[in-house]
């Protein structure tokens, strides 16, 4: 493959869009699995982050972090999805908002 | 290589604006699939082959699919669509934007303030990562394992439904 | 042998640690030959190294058992000095205490609590022991402090009885004016000197202050503010009347041969401050004097019998202090000696008298025992001749004569405490006599029930023979000459020096004490045996007076007026609390916080994002602008 030069910049904007993508969903949505998508969308693009930097420095640091923080994500998800579950169960919807009891 | 890059990254940012703002879940799901493999193309065009590989895989592959059986499970019935379109109405996406938009200004400042090089293409395959991994990094693998097995145990013990056992006298006198 | 000093204070601490921890598991037995025994072991040792420390003629002995602190400058090991004074006392202390133990087994027989009442005298004899053998004043506090709740417990014994407790709280609490003021004094002579050792501050005293000047004056006045607490000198002397609530071996023990002479104690000991401060020394003179007569006079008109020997204590300490303060040291320790034997003796005597009369504490409910009981009737016979000082054949006399004589002719002697002091000892026999012959002669008004046993009798016989033979140690010039005690004292305690000529005089000043107490027995003799009614015709045309001179020249009420009144009073107002009013205002307002606060958690998920957001937006901006 010829030489070619991906400009970091572009890499690490790309990540941050991604990131800022997932962070807006986050805040504007009420389902919760909606919610718990996005926490993956900007888990996503954190790893892409990393591995946009360990390509720059030529080491393979960057992607074995990658490698841990899918590790974490999936631990999360299936967490995560358990707890959905109960919440479910208990509040026969899925609206975050109804699950206030902690407030005040 | 460069344009390869720049329609990826446009799939990829594309595609997520349509995962955030779907009605439906399972569409907002099979958007996500699509940035998913967008990134994985990323990935592969900076070298690190492997690591598409495993988005495609764990990320793409095991996440998302697990997320649609849970769906699967929950029964959801087809009111569950409206009530998503009733909270999202109009004037919710102010406050978040500009408080996303802010950061990423901010971010593009940093970013363009640094000003890095290119990156050169390395083919970092499985074997280097898989070097580094299990040698100065082993005990992250350690840790990992840990955190999966408290992952799996803490999945099943708070996906159990206790269901109320009434003795089945008790269950005929009800009837 | 002198090395086993640790053990003398130790023993009456493992029989009130076992009593405390087990004593009500125990038989009576076990209990009375753990309580009585140890402190008979003790006084066992304290004779054997007292045998030996005189044979050996070495001026004092120090023996470090642990360092109890060492901080900066600071250093109080728990470490014991022993010379010719400590041995005094040591002596006294365990060997009167030990018959008071002794009496106790009958005396406390019938009496639930008797386990806790052993734990509790133990605990006292070691503690008394530790303030006469500390060799830093902070230790010395310790024992001070030790005898102060030894002595609440005591009083307080039968605390079923509200009265009781009262007494036990109103001796603790006006014993504690008088420790502060200690206290402040031992602050003073830390700051002056750095340590807390005795020796060395009796040594490096004269050397740092001046005689006369005002921070040793100071130091001399609080340290005398502490011993007129514990010694119930005026104006600190209301509790001892109501402090007789308690048991009388307890009065026996601690109220009359061995607490109340701690402030004798801490004078003698720190006789160098006084001597540098001869305005303080004059002071406690004057303090002795006025409480003799104070006391004296209100002895003649109480009808309780241990009131009256509770202000006669008071009087002859007042002897004590007088004698103190005109520098006659030794004159003043000897007078303890002797004091602790018969004071002793009377009031286990009283004590007896009032148990076989079936608690019946009025003397003139009594009458007609002489007969009836004869072994007390002679034991009291000879405690109360010891206490009016009945010429030559009693201790006491020759005690209470060189205090007199020292009075009269010693350098800082004058006429006013010379003349306070014979008055005194006029009415001391006036007082005593009237007792004997009120309780033990005439027509028996309350019938007698049983006998006093063997372990009451006994302590009994053995301070009657102490009273009577023990003063032959000291005999003055004119009489013998024997001057063991003070040549005992003499690398402690300097000698007293006499004014010019006055060695002339020393007849005439005798002869006029001899006469004035035998005129003082005749007297009671007439008024409460021969004429009675004359008694009581006096008492009527002196009503003001004997009412006045009953209730203690009405201190209590002063106190009651001036003290207790304000401060209830202001209690009371205070009862909304006004101060912690400011307190509760810091709650409210925390509260209202809580409030606000609390509305910024609402509940909803996607506000707490928001909220991460909006801070990680700040911290960049900040990073960014700075």
């Amino acid at each position: 493959m010829e030489k070619h030069t991906i400009p970091v910049e572009a890499g690490l904007l790309l990540a941050g869009t991604l990131f800022m993508l997932g962070l807006l969903s986050v805040l504007i949505r009420r389902n919760i699995i909606f919610m718990l998508i996005s926490v993956e969308i900007m888990l996503n693009a954190a790893g892409l982050a990393f591995i946009v930097a360990g390509a720059r420095w030529a080491q393979a640091d960057g992607q074995v972090m990658f490698v841990f923080i899918l590790t974490m994500a999936a631990a999360e998800v299936s967490v995560g999805l358990a707890l959905i579950l109960q919440i479910y169960h208990q509040l026969k919807t899925l609206d975050s908002d109804a699950a206030n009891k902690m407030k005040g | 290589m460069l344009t390869t890059f720049y329609i990826a990254s446009a799939i990829a940012v594309v595609s997520t604006i349509m995962v955030i703002t779907r009605h439906n879940l399972i569409h907002a799901l099979m958007y996500l699939v699509v940035s998913f493999l967008a990134i994985a193309v990323v990935f592969y065009l900076l070298g690190a082959s492997f690591i598409a590989a495993l988005e495609v895989i764990v990320y793409a592959g095991a996440i998302v699919v697990l997320i649609i059986f849970v769906i699967m499970m929950l029964n959801l019935r087809a009111e569950s669509v409206d009530e998503e379109k009733e909270w999202m109405k109009g004037g919710i996406l102010i406050g978040p934007s500009v408080l996303a938009i802010v950061l990423l200004v901010e971010l593009f400042y940093i970013i363009s303030n640094v000003g890095m090089t290119g990156v050169e293409y390395h083919d970092l395959d499985a074997k280097a990562v898989g070097l580094s991994l299990y040698g100065p990094y082993v005990i992250g693998v350690e840790l990992s394992g840990i955190l999966l097995m408290s992952g799996i145990v803490g999945a099943y013990h708070l996906g159990r439904q206790k269901k109320k056992i009434v003795h089945r006298f008790l269950e005929k006198v009800e009837e | 042998m002198i090395e086993l000093l640790w053990l003398i204070p130790a023993l009456p601490f493992t029989g009130a640690f076992i009593l405390i921890t087990m004593g009500t598991r125990l038989s009576r037995t076990l209990v009375s030959i753990i309580g009585a025994g140890t402190v008979g072991v003790a006084a066992l040792v304290t004779i054997l190294i007292g045998l030996e420390f005189l044979s050996s003629g070495t001026p004092s002995f120090n023996q470090v058992v642990w360092n109890w602190v060492s901080v900066g400058g600071l250093s109080l090991p728990f470490a014991f000095h022993f010379d010719a004074l400590s041995l005094v006392f040591l002596f006294v202390i365990t060997f009167v205490g030990f018959l008071i133990h002794i009496y106790s087994t009958e005396f406390m027989h019938d009496d639930p609590g008797f386990s806790r009442f052993f734990a509790y005298l133990n605990l006292f004899v070691c503690s008394m022991l530790i303030l006469v053998l500390a060799d830093n004043l902070v230790l010395m506090y310790l024992g001070w402090e030790g005898v102060g709740l030894c002595s609440y417990l005591l009083i307080g014994f039968w605390y079923e009885d509200k009265k009781n407790g009262d007494a036990a709280r109103k001796a603790f609490i006006v014993t504690r004016v008088g420790d502060t003021a200690m206290a402040i004094g031992l602050f003073m002579l830390f700051d002056a000197f750095g340590t807390l050792n005795i020796q060395d501050i009796l040594t490096r005293a004269p050397e740092l202050w001046s005689t006369g000047s005002q921070a040793v004056t100071a130091v001399a006045l609080l340290l005398l503010g502490g011993a007129v607490g514990k010694s119930a000198q005026l104006p600190l002397q209301t509790w001892l009347p109501d402090a007789m609530a308690g048991p009388s071996p307890v009065s026996a023990l601690i109220h009359a041969a061995t607490m109340v002479t701690a402030g004798v104690y801490l004078i003698a000991r720190t006789h160098v401050l006084f001597e540098l401060a001869p305005v303080a020394q004059q002071c406690v003179g004057v303090v002795g004097a006025i409480t003799l007569l104070l006391a004296g006079f209100s002895a003649l008109t109480q009808t309780d019998l241990k009131r009256v020997l509770a202000y006669s204590t008071i009087s002859q300490i007042g002897y004590m202090f007088l004698a103190l303060g005109v520098g006659a040291w030794s004159a003043a320790i000897f007078h303890f000696m002797i004091h602790a034997f018969f004071k002793a003796l009377l009031f286990l005597g009283a004590g007896a008298v009032i148990l076989l009369l079936h608690h019946e504490h009025d003397m003139f409910k009594m009458g007609g025992l002489k007969n009836k009981l004869p072994v007390i009737y002679w034991t009291f016979l000879i405690g109360s001749a010891s206490l009016a000082a009945v010429p030559f054949i009693t201790a006491g006399f020759y005690s209470k004569d060189a205090i007199l004589w020292l009075t009269f002719a010693g350098e800082k002697g004058n006429i006013w405490f010379f003349l306070a002091a014979l008055l005194g000892a006029f009415i001391t026999s006036i007082y005593t006599f009237r007792m004997v012959f009120v309780t033990f002669f005439g027509v028996e008004k309350t019938h007698v029930s049983h006998h006093a046993g063997t372990a009451m009798t006994i302590p009994l016989v053995i301070l009657a023979v102490l009273s009577l033979f023990g003063g032959f140690i000291e005999l003055p010039h004119t009489m013998g000459h024997v001057e063991l005690f003070s040549e005992y004292l003499s690398p402690v305690l300097p000698a007293v020096s006499l004014h010019e000529g006055a060695e002339h005089s020393e007849w005439t000043i005798q002869l006029i004490a001899i006469g004035l107490s035998l005129t003082g027995i005749y007297i009671a003799y007439f008024f409460y045996v021969k004429k009675p009614e004359l008694a009581d015709q006096v008492k009527q045309s002196l009503e003001g007076m004997h009412h006045v001179w009953l209730n203690g020249w009405g201190f209590d009420s002063l106190y009651d007026a001036i003290l207790v009144r304000p401060f209830v009073f202001l209690a009371t107002i205070n009862k909304a609390d006004v101060v912690d009013r400011f307190y509760s205002m810091i709650v409210w307002v925390s509260e209202q916080f809580n409030r606000v606060f609390a509305k910024a958690q609402g509940g909803i998920l996607r506000w707490y994002v928001m909220g991460i957001v909006v801070g990680a937006i700040l911290i960049i901006t900040l990073g960014l602008l700075l």
